[in-house]
């Protein structure tokens, strides 16, 4: 088998100098009714390259990639041109195949990358100090609660309507354990208001921004009501590049950010893998979940890289510690570090402006559309339309003439009636105006 | 309790000569590099127009000043990345000996695969129409992971196996809240790993810890005595983390079930037993299984991971949202509680969308290259190839449980250190001026000085002699007390030891820019 | 007249009239390496003996620090914040964790002497 090395003298020469008449004498320790033989496992046998890339060609052949057609979705996870030198780079094998940096003397090249991540995650947030990357948004963000919960010594925590519904679902089913979860009103195209809801119960505020509608919101308001009654902020973003051309939320008040990074250097990839960005205060540093790179010396003092800070994890602090998490998304981080670093200022920015442009001309020719009503007044590259009837059906048969016409806001709220004519529509640099053409002939016709 | 409290120096030690100075700093193929702010100078590595966009539709909330981002052109950032890769260990540059961490061969046709545009390029909440290939692999992969557990069940989408270990905690708790009872306690061996109290307590449990024995088992008699109706689950890990077989594993299965609890079995050590033996037939309610261990998806330098938990029938009903199910239509995600099918009783979602299919993608290569015969015949030459390591270096180095044979991986401690001066860490670090990366240090801490060694089935006799030949004469040399190599080891890594002391006490985490640059990045 | 007396978590307590200082011993110190961070009760805060009093972090370990004896914290030593190292350098005095009062000086008189400490540590 061509991944195995050891040949049959190999194997017997090794089990000589063990001492041991078969390699099955080394599972002495094994129940022999446990012993299962091969039969039992009903699979196929070894295959050769040719053939399983045969197998794997076949099933990636039955889907439509977001390249392959007009593609509008969006709700979490965008389409944005990689440039082709960060893929190169990732797949280098001191990348690729290394281990955690626990060594840090043979580590330095991840521990440095990490080092400008951390840097570059705090400085597109506008906050003080980041971590090494988590999962991704969504378990940052119920992260970002826990962590909440912690340094106030509360349980409260308020989801905005905005907030991504698989984000929710996920704050709730981890957080909910350490205090109620309370979700705020679906006011798809506005901000709900959530001042009436905080009081000295709550340890945090959740909002996004843009949020799932893509509405651009001002957190400013919220992060006042939140701190005057002695509770954090806790802004999510998840598309990065709006950073690009929006505020931060840390010039609002946000007191952690939890944003999702997949828009940055990593593909689509069917929903993983993706980064989780988590940023906070200097203050709240302790509290902080996850892997933290620092600078430090070597014995001839040179300027090097250690993970540090590592009594809050669960290596150290076991049953005590801020989190359970043990990887972060390593090679994705790598990818984000590195396409950001080929874009660098300028290049982020205007990115993200051709990204507002493009979701801007789509609007309108969308709502030039009879029956199509623009409900987002305000946004970067993502947008709400009402269509005259249920969203899903119109998705789906767009699909079957080879558009991806969006996400219809009832497959992320099905229990809610009231959103069921709302599709959400992104557009990115990677978007032309044959595919604004194609998707509003078809919705046209569709309507 | 149960805080790893075993301390060990941690500053950088005393400085010794750096040999030959050269102009640049950089040392033949050995470079020194910046970071990218300090390298960054206002140029651009991509090429985009500028286009104005007017603020009607920004919602007054258009950024102010500046990010602070370098700008490099394509080449100077190709080469910073590539400078920055060099200085780092990989398995595709030698033997990694980690414990518990399974650094096997990452095959390169995992990595075609998972770019196919078909898999790489397809977003998570297309139409279901339109991605029935991606969730007929995610099938696919289900089959080969029950089949190989011998488990009816699987829940795809923790990201990482501590996330997993979170799934099936929750799912127990779940079961548990289901038959309306109330059990608060999870039993966990001393020897775990700190993910398993972690867990644990971030599922509400309080943890009680369950002693080894002197010959490195866990202590069933201790166990059983500890079950009660307040238990809720036992965590153990299987093979153990000393590297060993739990023969009782059946009786205390069958004990905790008779005492109403559940048990989540550690996974992490799958490599050992797959293809030979299904935890299944253990009495496991659920395990979660580290894809980037088992099963080839790469380190990455940390992540990404993925951990799917194989799940019991008792426990199948609980697992999260979203659930693939298979209709006239083909096949279906479940992402609607609401509408999960009969039976099904969701706890809830671990994290948005489905799951690492972009490890599920390089999990199944690696599964469909091998087949049945070759897992099995991998999981057979890691642990022959561990017993290799134990038989020929337990002469010179102290195994604790040396007497029978380990399983994929080998433990020893430092009692053969004992009087020379020499630690486990400068053991270890010692290892790197050889080109090694060290073993697994201080883990499990139920050892004293722990090295744990594990091989894998990657590496050639070859490359076990070449190692085993270092260790063997790394040891014999500090029972001699001939501490030159070791102190102040390692002397010819890219950087001497680093003063982790500092780094902790004034931690520095990011870039800031000298003074007189701060007017221009704000 | 100040007593000192010693516990099998390593941990000193000095007596002098109503009041008590807690720290940890020459021996904790060094089996825990270079301190980067102790975490201190606050004021007020009522501890039982043998309850979790404290936090101190080296790099590579965390422990926790149990109060000797039952009753309330009165201070702790805010020195330690910004130099840790104190806990290494001198454990035994500048190095101190918090103050307290004890309720209950039978639990003191309980604990062991310098002797039977310095017994105690050779048996480990």
């Amino acid at each position: 088998m061509r991944y195995l090395p050891l040949t049959q003298d190999d194997r017997r020469a090794m089990l000589a100098k063990i001492g041991a008449a078969d390699v099955d004498a080394l599972f002495r320790d094994v129940p022999k009714a446990a012993m299962a033989p091969l039969s039992a496992f009903g699979l196929p046998d070894t295959q050769g390259e040719m053939e399983v890339e045969r197998a794997l060609s076949k099933l990636a052949a039955k889907n439509v990639a977001a390249g392959a057609a007009p593609f509008f979705c969006g709700a979490g996870a965008y389409k944005h041109h990689v440039p082709s030198a960060v893929d190169h780079l990732i797949q280098r094998s001191e990348f690729l195949t290394s281990y955690t940096p626990y060594q840090p003397e043979i580590a330095q090249g991840t521990l440095q990358y990490l080092f400008e991540f951390q840097t570059q995650v705090a400085l597109l947030t506008g906050m003080e100090v980041a971590n090494a990357s988590l999962y991704d948004g969504s378990t940052a963000t119920a992260e970002a609660v826990l962590m909440a919960q912690r340094v106030t010594k509360r349980g409260k925590a308020i989801l905005s309507g905005g907030l991504h519904p698989h984000y929710a679902e996920t704050v709730e089913t981890v957080a909910s354990l350490f205090g109620p979860i309370v979700r705020g009103a679906v006011t798809p195209g506005s901000a709900e208001d959530l001042t009436a809801l905080v009081d000295e119960e709550t340890a945090c505020v959740v909002v996004q921004s843009p949020d799932v509608f893509g509405l651009i919101r001002d957190l400013k308001a919220i992060a006042d009501a939140a701190h005057a009654k002695g509770a954090l902020l806790i802004a999510v973003v998840t598309e990065v590049v709006s950073l690009g051309l929006l505020e931060p939320p840390g010039a609002q008040g946000a007191d952690i950010v939890a944003a999702e990074g997949q828009s940055v250097g990593n593909g689509l990839n069917f929903g993983g893998p993706y980064i989780g960005l988590f940023a906070t205060r200097e203050k709240f540093l302790r509290q902080m979940p996850g892997r933290l790179c620092g600078e430090t010396a070597d014995a001839q003092g040179r300027r090097g890289y250690v993970l540090t800070l590592s009594t809050r994890e669960q290596h150290i602090r076991r049953e005590k510690a801020t989190s359970n998490i043990c990887t972060n998304s390593g090679l994705c981080t790598l990818a984000f570090t590195i396409h950001l670093s080929l874009l660098g200022e300028e290049g982020l920015t205007r990115l993200a402006r051709i990204n507002h442009a493009k979701a801007n001309a789509l609007a309108d020719r969308l709502a030039a559309v009879p029956g199509v009503e623009l409900v987002t007044p305000a946004f970067f590259n993502e947008f709400t339309v009402r269509l005259p009837k249920p969203a899903a059906p119109v998705v789906d048969a767009l699909a079957a003439k080879g558009v991806i016409a969006g996400v219809p806001a009832s497959r992320l709220l099905p229990q809610d009636k009231s959103v069921e004519k709302l599709l959400i529509l992104a557009a990115t640099e990677t978007s032309t105006d044959d595919d604004f053409a194609a998707l509003a002939s078809a919705l046209k016709e569709a309507l | 309790m149960s805080m790893n409290n075993q301390g060990r120096p941690s500053s950088a030690g005393e400085t010794s000569s750096p040999g030959m100075a050269t102009i640049s700093g950089d040392r033949g193929l050995d470079h020194e590099e910046p970071l990218i702010f300090e390298l960054g100078h206002g140029a651009s590595g991509v090429d985009f127009p500028d286009v104005t966009v007017s603020d009607d539709r920004l919602g007054g909330m258009r950024r102010r000043g500046k990010i602070g981002l370098p700008g490099l052109s394509e080449p100077e950032v190709v080469r910073h990345y590539v400078r920055l890769s060099r200085m780092n260990y990989a398995i595709d540059s030698g033997l990694y000996p980690l414990g518990s961490c399974t650094m096997k061969h990452n095959p390169r046709l995992n990595e075609k695969m998972a770019r196919l545009p078909g898999f790489g390029d397809l977003h998570p909440m297309a139409p279901q129409s339109v991605t029935q290939g991606a969730l007929e692999l995610i099938s696919q992969l289900m089959n080969w992971l029950t089949t190989l557990t011998g488990m009816p069940a699987v829940a795809m989408s923790p990201k990482a196996g501590a996330h997993g270990e979170l799934c099936g905690l929750l799912a127990i708790r779940a079961a548990i809240a289901a038959r309306g009872e109330n059990r608060r306690r999870v039993l966990v061996p001393e020897s775990a790993h700190g993910t398993n109290p972690a867990t644990a307590a971030f599922a509400g449990f309080t943890v009680d810890e369950v002693p080894a024995k002197p010959n490195g088992h866990v202590d069933a008699e201790a166990l059983k005595a500890k079950l009660g109706p307040d238990v809720a689950a036992i965590m153990l890990t299987n093979p153990n983390t000393c590297g060993l077989f739990e023969g009782e594993v059946k009786e205390i299965a069958d004990a905790v079930h008779a005492a109403g609890a559940y048990f989540y079995c550690d996974g992490a050590n799958f490599n050992a037993i797959a293809g030979k033996v299904r935890p299944g037939d253990l009495g496991v309610d659920a395990m979660h299984i580290n894809l980037h261990k088992t099963f080839s998806t790469p380190h990455g330098g940390g992540g990404p991971g993925a951990g799917p938990v194989v799940l019991s029938e008792r426990l199948a009903p609980f697992a999260p949202i979203p659930l693939l199910v298979s209709d006239g239509n083909g096949l279906r995600l479940v992402e609607d509680r609401a509408k999960a099918p009969a039976g099904a009783k969701p706890f809830g979602r671990m994290c948005a969308f489905h799951g690492q299919m972009g490890m599920f993608v390089r999990a199944l290569t690696y599964m469909l290259s091998h087949g049945r015969d070759g897992v099995r015949q991998a999981s057979e030459d890691a642990v022959l190839s561990a017993n290799y390591i134990l038989a020929s270096l337990k002469d010179v180095m102290s195994a604790p449980f040396g007497d029978g044979p380990c399983m994929h991986e080998a433990l020893f401690d430092d009692s053969f250190l004992e009087g020379t001066g020499v630690t486990t860490l400068d053991f270890a670090k010692a290892m790197i001026d050889e080109g090694y990366h060290p073993m697994t240090m201080y883990f499990p801490l139920v050892v004293h000085g722990a090295m744990l060694i594990e091989p894998t089935e990657s590496e050639s006799k070859a490359s076990l002699d070449r190692f085993i030949h270092v260790l063997h004469t790394l040891a014999v040399e500090a029972r001699a007390k001939k501490t030159e190599r070791f102190a102040g080891a390692p002397h010819l890594a890219p950087r001497r030891r680093l003063d982790e002391t500092a780094a902790a006490r004034k931690p520095v985490l990011r870039y800031k820019p000298p003074e007189s640059f701060k007017e221009a990045a704000e | 007249m100040s007593e000192t007396r010693y516990t099998d978590q390593h941990e000193w307590i000095r007596l002098d009239g109503e009041e008590a200082t807690v720290g940890i011993t020459k021996f904790a110190a060094e089996s825990l390496g270079d301190v980067v961070f102790v975490e201190l009760p606050a004021s007020g805060k009522a501890v039982t003996a043998g309850g979790e009093a404290a936090v101190v972090e080296s790099v590579k370990a965390a422990s926790d620090i149990y109060a000797p004896a039952g009753g309330t914290v009165t201070g702790a030593n805010s020195a330690l914040e910004k130099e840790p190292s104190k806990v290494n350098e001198d454990p035994e005095g500048q190095g101190w964790f918090f103050k307290m009062k004890i309720s209950d000086k039978a639990e003191f008189d309980k604990l062991m002497d310098a002797t039977a400490y310095g017994k105690f540590v050779e048996s480990l």
